[in-house]
């Protein structure tokens, strides 16, 4: 299949981790921001192509992952409403709340829905005028846009049914956050193709220069993450520190503006907070004051509902990369995809369902920790 | 239970112990789940050597004959799906099951549970269905059933159907009988079934039609007992895809699967279809899919006789069954890596990005 076939060819794969080898003189840590590229290199074996010393640490780009207990409880109680139709992609509805997740609100007869577009939504809202229809709007800038569109769509359209539980995060402070710690162990990152897609990737110059560290923009196919895995330790050996794009294909420095402009109609970027991490300041996207009318945080009665982690779940530690999912008591035993105590179980990007459904027999135990 | 527990009341099982307090759509995936749920509540209960190997069905012996017996429900949504519709899966489903225990299949049964309102039109057309797929499939429907529910209480129509059928003498086939040597091998391209629902239901507006490959499997598996002596197994991987069904076997025999991605058949609609989604086609559902588990002496000989069947032209061998990692199977990738094909794990739905 063309476009898919040529970043999956074997002798590619082979020939990038040829090069690797060539330049790897140190160990090097390198972490993926997305929970796609994750899932990638554990699904296809990345690790098996590198060299012992270099380590990839996997980061909190997995938009379930982060997404706080409280507005998974707060999602569950909406969608508990009668007269409410509660609609959301796929991977949140098994998402565990404090109590139970919204595919079991659907099996206590909730009107719960999975739907592939946010624009979906509007048109069961649309088609549904005594009913109240909400859309579970997370992830990070890539899914923003369409979320953004939908609410514009609906003020457009007059629709007064219509409303987004916004939990929106940005990849750029979280990188911040992650470099500015004193135990961070990360010294290079493949930023996430598609948020920079939309976003293109001049905010991420001046975290490169002011941590020196190198960037490399990359893909989401087996030979794409290699080929940014290549570029990152090229900088690194070569002591340099710049932004590069590996994802040249879909990424352009600055972005996809349309997107951007809608974005900025729609969201005011606001103080977010990360489950696992804490409070990142503007780190999220809010509706603006035009848009409020569409917020389902202020439209239902929710803000007050707030919940406690897991003490045994370490998906703090995970998605800030200094463990792996292996280095958890619970992995495997307490916590499982049938039985997850943390997100990252839940999610098929989660790093520890990624590790879970594809590496539990053959990925050897994490390395040393921090 | 000791002996002076109180039993005047009629001694009652526990209900058994599972992580949910309800029964979820993923109960019925053909995953993990199901199989917790066959295994807690049904198997503790039904026990016996005749349920006990898991098979698509039983195989019993009556007055010297061997009779392979089998039942399925149909409950798919929408009725009506590019490639057919609930009453050619009805009777296809049933008939391979009965293929996949070796049996010629002859008799079933039929039951209806249909919602009040259905239209007679839509009725009719999945009677002549199920006439079209018997007739096809040579087998009769010689009793059945029908039941009305209330508005709202069903989803337009639920069908049952059993099935018995002949085993011809010699023919052993148990999910329990693969052996490390054995080359697997499957008749065609997978997940052309579930993707061509999925591209029917709400949202979804493909440009290319798929249409489901469902049909009946009995000439086939025929063929392939004719041609190969002393195959081990034969499975089609209906719910949960091919993955959950070449775990139950690794789980039954106790043997490991490794498979080999790039052998693996597969059309380029439905690999862009799982793009888009984020599925992976190895747990998405397939219907007119058989699995053979053969010994390898006789697996060139299956193959080509697969391949000149209809229903086999793009028959491939996927994998083998190894002696290492029992219960588990890993897949070589396209790229050279390795990685373990899990059992579905709950219901597989789409990612957000």
């Amino acid at each position: 299949m063309r476009f898919i076939d040529e970043y999956r060819d074997r002798e590619a794969a082979e020939r990038f981790a040829g090069l690797i080898k060539g330049i790897t003189t140190r160990p090097w840590t390198i972490m993926e921001i997305c929970g796609g590229q994750t899932h990638t290199i554990v699904k296809y074996g990345i690790e098996s192509f590198l060299p012992s010393g270099v380590s990839l640490v996997h980061g909190p780009g997995c938009p379930v992952c982060v997404t706080p207990l409280e507005i998974i409880d707060q999602a569950i109680a909406i969608a508990s409403l009668p007269g409410v139709i509660f609609t959301s992609f796929g991977d949140m509805l098994r998402v565990p709340g404090s109590a139970k997740d919204l595919l079991t609100v659907k099996a206590e007869g909730g009107n719960v829905r999975m739907v592939y577009s946010p624009l979906d939504a509007v048109t069961i809202a649309r088609e549904n005028p005594g009913r109240k229809v909400v859309f579970f709007g997370v992830g990070f800038e890539t899914t923003a846009p369409a979320n953004a569109m939908a609410v514009w769509q609906a003020k457009k359209l007059g629709l007064d049914n219509f409303f987004l539980l916004c939990s929106h995060v940005l990849v750029p402070p979280a990188i911040d956050t992650l470099l500015s710690s004193p135990v961070n162990r990360v010294q290079g990152f493949l930023a996430a193709g598609h948020v920079c897609t939309v976003m293109g990737f001049e905010e991420y110059i001046p975290l490169a220069e002011r941590y020196r560290v190198p960037i490399v923009v990359t893909g989401f196919e087996p030979v794409d993450l290699l080929q940014g895995i290549y570029m990152t330790i090229r900088q690194l050996e070569e002591d340099r520190a710049v932004v590069e794009n590996q994802y040249a294909r879909s990424v352009r420095r600055e972005g996809n503006i349309p997107a951007r402009k809608l974005l900025r109609d729609v969201f005011a970027v606001c103080d977010r907070k990360w489950r696992g991490i804490g409070v990142i300041a503007k780190s999220g996207y809010e509706l603006r004051e035009e848009y409020a009318a569409y917020d389902a945080g202020k439209a239902f009665d929710v803000a007050h509902i707030t919940a406690a982690e897991s003490p045994l779940c370490i998906a703090g530690e995970i998605l800030r990369g200094l463990k792996k999912p292996h280095d958890c008591s619970a992995f495997g035993r307490g916590c499982n995809p049938e039985h997850p105590l943390g997100a990252p179980m839940v999610s098929s990007e989660g790093s520890c369902a990624a590790y879970y459904h594809y590496g539990r027999l053959l990925t050897t135990p994490a390395e040393a920790t921090s | 239970m000791t002996e002076d527990a109180d039993l005047a009341g009629g001694f009652a099982c526990p209900l058994p112990l599972t992580d949910h307090k309800t029964v979820l759509l993923a109960h019925g995936g053909g995953g993990r789940l199901t199989q917790q749920l066959i295994q807690s509540m049904f198997l503790t209960q039904f026990d016996n050597e005749l349920l006990a190997p898991l098979h698509d069905g039983a195989v019993v012996t009556l007055g010297g004959a061997r009779i392979a017996f089998t039942t399925d429900s149909y409950v798919i949504s929408p009725v009506f799906f590019p490639g057919g519709d609930i009453g050619t899966l009805a009777v296809n489903g049933t008939v391979n099951d009965l293929a996949m225990c070796g049996a010629r299949p002859l008799y079933l049964s039929c039951a209806f549970i249909i919602e009040e309102g259905l239209p007679m039109e839509d009725l009719w057309q999945i009677v002549l269905s199920m006439k079209k797929a018997a007739s096809e499939a040579g087998v009769m429907l010689v009793t059945g059933d029908t039941k009305v529910v209330d508005k709202g209480k069903g989803d337009r129509i639920f069908i049952t159907t059993s099935g018995i059928g002949l085993v011809p003498p010699g023919v052993q086939l148990d999910p329990r009988n693969a052996r490390a040597g054995d080359k697997i091998i499957v008749n065609g391209p997978i997940a052309v079934h579930g993707i061509a629902i999925m591209s029917v239901r709400e949202g979804l507006g493909f440009e290319t039609r798929i249409g489901s490959d469902t049909a009946p499997l009995h000439e086939l598996a025929a063929t392939i007992l004719r041609s190969g002596d002393n195959v081990h197994v034969l499975r089609d991987p209906t719910r949960g895809g091919l993955a959950s069904a070449l775990n139950e076997i690794a789980g039954s025999s106790h043997v490991g699967i490794m498979l080999s991605e790039s052998a693996i058949p597969l059309t380029d609609e439905v690999r862009g279809a799982c793009e888009i989604l984020g599925l992976d086609p190895l747990y998405v559902a397939n219907e007119g899919k058989v699995l053979a588990f053969v010994p390898p002496s006789s697996a060139g000989e299956v193959l080509r006789a697969m391949r000149a069947h209809p229903l086999g032209k793009q028959a491939a061998i996927i994998g083998e069954v190894v002696a290492d990692h029992p219960g588990v199977v890993v897949m070589k990738t396209g790229i050279g890596g390795m990685r373990v094909v899990d059992m579905l794990s709950g219901e597989q739905l789409p990612r957000i990005c």
